[in-house]
């Protein structure tokens, strides 16, 4: 395949994490290349190169940068803070990144924290991945006796297990020795982030992407992919399909082919039912639907989702739509913070009702409650978690309501027994501790 | 001199750890230095509360007991509740003993489309405990997302992630972390 390579370049399939390696396929080039060149001259190769943050939230990098005050503007230290608390469902391109080419992405940790004048990195990686933390920090001893990090300090701060923590906001809570729970916004992190200070926050993949477009040169980067969607993208393939994993490919690639071509087509000779393009807050395609679309913003825009951060779950002919829902639901369920009461109570509520509709027991008033609730919930907090969970289920009864319609016109599940979902055992309840150790019990089965 | 009998939980504590009295429990008095480390890597004191419990956790076979908190506390100058109000927010500390090998299976989206619920119903049946429970030897949990889905189902053995676990690997797997624990006992004795 002519796909080229611009996240994983010189990896040749395996990875870069002896520095001596790094160096012969002309790595911290480009950092030599970024500190030569004035902050404001970076900021702008960024935003020729049109790249938009890898995350979810696809917002300009260069223009996320150009945001953080000049330091004779606002005298206090400026951070540079890196989002690896990769969480999403269907999401594990940052890990790959990091275990494979640890070097680009510090060297773009450096590029950044040059462009937007900072002395303080911080990178916060989630807590289960922990042999990516040992790689990072293999790979920041092989840099400092070689002078790489200059007065710069970088700080690799390790989560503990909470979704929330990918929202930028809970993000510098938990960083600031808090409990995870989103800020109100403005003031936005770039004018008081971290400590009250201007701070950028930047997924792992923009950063590491944020090297290549200093080596290629902005101009030559946005040449690759589509209008609007430049560059290339590290897409997660997961679910129903032969051959599951990472696949670096430019914008506007066919879902189609990702799925038929590089993935190999679904497994055990199932058909395609659906497609949750972007990761599971991103509202679901049906097969027919996702035989139309491309992987670029505008063209998943066009088809009522989003690309979010490119996680690609492929779902095959045996999945109950019902059980689906009720997985995710229970996820976002488990992970809300508890600062919003919309999304606190919310979640639980789409949970048991999805819950009662898979069971049997639910009632055409029940259907009406349920895309209610997800009404209340969308666009009431202050941050996305509760929306996710209200888009993404309010997607499953939109496109497929016959198959909830069943489960209220019947007795039970349709599915039952033959469902890849049957059953699933949700770690809702598992978190919170009893002096009786009631708890233990206390799981929730779809 | 205290007016009252009544023990003051936190004694004030010397800042040269010579002073200090030897603390004996949970592997000595690295923990207090160790976190003071782990403060000097940050602007701010506070944020050295996650990395301090984690260290705990490590230091305490793998849980944070009630003592736990106190040293913590004791090593940032907070209260025990607010490291507690910490712990009990994030999902990797744990309020309760664990066995000596912990076994995660994640079954959300991807890995339960794969599987995962085989999986754990193996888990179940052969370490004859239900998901959630703990026992001298084993911890066994369903777990949230754990970041691999092209490569289900993962299960986390001891913060390690397995890929492509299917319901068939899975007395290997405890065979496995059974023998080692033997080898072990052996090595001891």
């Amino acid at each position: 395949m002519s796909t080229p390579e611009i996240v994983f370049a010189g990896t040749n399939g395996g990875v870069l994490t002896d520095i001596a390696e790094y160096e012969a396929v002309g790595g911290f080039g480009a950092l030599a290349k970024a500190r030569a060149m004035a902050p404001d001259e970076v900021i702008d190769e960024l935003s020729t190169s049109n790249l938009r943050g890898r995350g979810g939230a696809f917002f300009p990098t260069g223009r996320k940068w150009s945001f953080v005050p000049k330091p004779d503007k606002l005298d206090r230290p400026h951070y540079l803070v890196v989002n690896a608390d990769e969480s999403e469902p269907g999401t594990f391109k940052d890990r790959e990144i990091m275990q494979r080419v640890p070097f680009r992405f510090l060297e773009g940790c450096l590029i950044a924290a040059h462009a937007i004048e900072s002395k303080h990195v911080f990178v916060y990686i989630r807590g289960e991945y922990e042999l990516e933390f040992e790689v990072l920090v293999a790979a920041l001893a092989q840099m400092r006796p070689r002078g790489l990090l200059g007065d710069v300090t970088v700080v690799l701060h390790r989560g503990a297990g909470a979704y929330i923590c990918g929202e930028e906001t809970a993000l510098l809570e938990s960083l600031e020795g808090k409990r995870g729970q989103p800020r109100t916004k403005p003031p936005f992190p770039a004018i008081a982030g971290l400590y009250a200070s201007p701070t950028a926050v930047n997924n792992v993949e923009s950063i590491t992407t944020a090297t290549s477009v200093l080596e290629l040169g902005g101009a030559n980067y946005a040449k690759l992919g589509v209008e609007n969607s430049t560059g290339t993208r590290v897409f997660s393939l997961s679910g129903n399909v032969v051959n599951g994993g990472n696949y670096e490919l430019p914008h506007g690639f066919p879902l189609r082919d990702l799925i038929y071509d590089v993935g190999g087509g679904i497994a055990n000779g199932r058909s395609l039912k659906a497609v949750i393009p972007g990761g599971s807050s991103t509202p679901i395609l049906t097969a027919e639907e996702a035989g139309r679309v491309t992987l670029d913003f505008d063209s998943l825009v066009g088809a009522g989702t989003a690309i979010g951060s490119a996680a690609v779950i492929v779902i095959d002919d045996r999945c109950c739509m019902v059980q689906l829902a009720v997985r995710v639901s229970q996820f976002y369920e488990h992970e809300s913070c508890g600062k919003c009461t919309p999304c606190r109570v919310g979640t639980k509520w789409l949970s048991r009702i999805l819950q009662k509709i898979e069971d049997g027991r639910g009632s055409q008033a029940d259907m009406d409650l349920l895309l209610s609730v997800a009404e209340r919930i969308n666009g009431k907090c202050l941050c996305p978690l509760g929306d996710s969970d209200a888009i993404a289920v309010a997607s499953y009864v939109d496109k497929f309501r016959d198959e909830f319609q069943a489960h209220i016109d019947g007795t039970g599940c349709p599915f039952e027994g033959g469902s890849s979902l049957d059953h699933v055992l949700a770690p809702v309840m598992m978190h919170s501790a009893s002096p009786t150790g009631e708890t233990l019990h206390g799981l929730a089965r779809v | 001199m205290k007016a009252t009998g009544l023990h003051d939980p936190f004694p004030a504590r010397p800042d040269d750890p010579d002073e200090r009295p030897a603390d004996t429990r949970n592997g000595g008095s690295r923990l207090y230095d160790e976190i003071q480390e782990l403060r000097s890597r940050y602007p701010e004191a506070l944020s050295a509360v996650m990395p301090a419990l984690q260290l705990a956790q490590e230091r305490n076979g793998g849980w944070l007991p009630e003592q736990a908190f106190r040293d913590v506390a004791d090593a940032l100058e907070l209260t025990p509740a607010y490291c507690l109000s910490i712990a009990s927010f994030y999902d990797m500390f744990r309020l309760e003993p664990v066995g000596a090998h912990v076994i995660e299976v994640c079954t959300n989206i991807s890995c339960a489309l794969n599987g995962a619920q085989q999986v754990v119903e193996a888990f179940e049946s052969e370490l004859g405990m239900t998901a959630g429970e703990t026992g001298a030897a084993f911890t066994l949990r369903t777990v949230e997302c754990l970041g691999g889905c092209g490569w289900a189902t993962i299960v986390a053995v001891d913060n390690r992630h397995r890929l492509h676990v299917q319901a068939g690997d899975v007395p290997g797997i405890v065979a496995e972390l059974q023998g080692a624990d033997e080898r072990g006992a052996h090595v001891d004795a």
